[in-house]
């Protein structure tokens, strides 16, 4: 029950936005994260969007499992 | 899916990390003598872990402890029973997630309810719970409030949007559950060894790392919040293990694209302007003091408790005899290890909760281990 997904915000109003996820166009509400933009990708949960990704974080995490696969024996 | 989403997908990155989670997990027996025991909390794990066929490959090398993150199976039978009684009385409409439906109860489940009459409906986002009471005005509207740290934020929404509409026939029943409480209480138990905890991605979108560091700073567990794609949850496990062979206990952060430290402070706001911490009771554990939220007295008006008080006079401890969900939930034994488990409990015909959820323990194990058993036995 604590899935979420991940949707691109298309259009955006006061309370609700349009967004695309996996092919599906979706209002979902964003009570929770008030400050989306357009073209962001937020998490959908239970219809509400609660968090907006940081595509640099992600890039740094995905640097940390590359480099701990190179590293593997180092521990 | 931009680049960068998709780039958590790729194969090749999930079997190098596997390769090292089993050097990783080499070593700590090694150092140990026994494989590093490690609880993921999140009933969503459980399902992805399972799904994934992580849970099989690392068998005998990690020991992976299911949690009682799966927020339809911790729901206590009693507070089941009160919606069946109080839709069963044709007055309400009874709103709730479709896994509490299947649920057995003595009187059968929340779906026998509807079959006999009660107006019972599945939705997937509480604000439905409003429309459906928007376009009911004689009628009232009960959501029975389920769910975790995820979750409750959501309802919220539903209320700041009833508030907005000047909904008044829109109820709410609060048996939402906590983690960080469930965790102090199973860590403060000592029932089953924990060398480490997989902490809930979405939850700790919510709450935030912050949240978490008690985990470290007052029990010495290592604990890393994880997203649930293989290449997260095998990063997670090798980040575990690194800690427990080098004798660390840190929290890490390793699903930054979306948990930041403070979590998310709109949605903590909106929880906190309508709820206050409150005792609950889970299923299989009991009550545990502060684990759940009550609506505070100023939304009363909204409270299932202040409409009908008499389902509070219920007679209590309706749990299923014979059931061993609760002792699942605590980790204490796997699906393998109930007499009842794929035998005359299955999800077609499940005897309780956990082989209900999508999110439960004996259904993952259903779905994806069901053979597996003799090699966890031996």
């Amino acid at each position: 029950m604590c899935l979420a997904v991940p949707a691109k915000v298309l259009e955006r109003g006061e309370f609700t936005a349009k967004v695309e996820s996996l092919g599906n166009i979706l209002e979902v509400g964003i009570m929770l994260t008030p400050d989306v933009e357009v073209g962001q990708y937020v998490y959908v949960h239970s219809g509400q969007a609660i968090q907006v990704v940081d595509a640099t974080a992600a890039q740094e995490s995905l640097a940390l499992w590359k480099e701990l696969t190179t590293n593997a024996g180092d521990s | 899916m931009p680049e960068i989403l998709e780039a958590f997908q790729d194969a090749k990155l999930s079997r190098d990390l596997l390769t090292m989670v089993r050097k990783l997990a080499a070593a700590y027996r090694e150092k140990h003598g026994r494989p590093m025991a490690l609880m993921e909390v999140c009933g969503t794990h459980t399902m992805a872990l399972a799904r994934s066929g992580i849970r099989e490959a690392v068998a005998g090398e990690v020991r992976l402890v299911s949690g009682p993150g799966c927020p339809v199976c911790v729901t206590s039978q009693d507070d089941i029973h009160r919606m069946q009684v109080l839709a069963a009385q044709r007055e309400a409409i009874v709103c709730t997630f479709g896994d509490m439906m299947r649920v057995p109860g003595r009187e059968g489940s929340l779906q026998d309810t509807r079959a006999r009459g009660g107006d019972v409906r599945v939705i997937y986002n509480p604000v439905e719970a409003v429309a459906i009471a928007a376009a009911n005005p004689n009628r009232p509207v009960v959501f029975f409030g389920i769910g975790f740290e995820t979750t409750i934020p959501t309802v919220a929404a539903a209320l700041v949007e009833a508030e907005r509409q000047q909904i008044t026939n829109f109820y709410l029943f609060t048996a939402f559950k906590l983690v960080t409480p469930v965790l102090h209480y199973l860590l403060t138990l000592g029932e089953v060894r924990l060398d480490g905890l997989l902490l809930p991605g979405h939850v700790s979108v919510i709450l935030g790392e912050g949240d978490f560091t008690f985990l470290a700073d007052q029990y010495r567990v290592p604990s890393v919040i994880s997203g649930f794609l293989p290449v997260d949850m095998l990063g997670g496990i090798a980040l575990l293990l690194q800690m427990g062979i080098r004798g660390e206990a840190q929290v890490k952060n390793a699903y930054p694209r979306v948990v930041r430290y403070e979590g998310n402070p709109t949605a903590k706001g909106l929880v906190s302007r309508y709820f206050v911490p409150a005792d609950t009771k889970w299923r299989g554990i009991g009550i545990i003091p502060g684990s759940g939220l009550a609506l505070k007295p100023q939304w009363e008006h909204r409270d299932c408790r202040y409409r009908w008080p008499h389902l509070w006079q219920l007679e209590e401890d309706t749990e299923i005899a014979g059931c061993r969900c609760g002792e699942i939930l605590r980790g204490v034994i796997t699906p393998h290890q109930c007499p009842r488990f794929a035998t005359d409990c299955t999800p077609v015909d499940p005897v309780g909760p956990c082989m209900v959820s999508s999110e439960g323990t004996c259904a993952a194990y259903y779905q994806h281990l069901r053979l597996a058993g003799h090699r966890e036995k031996g």
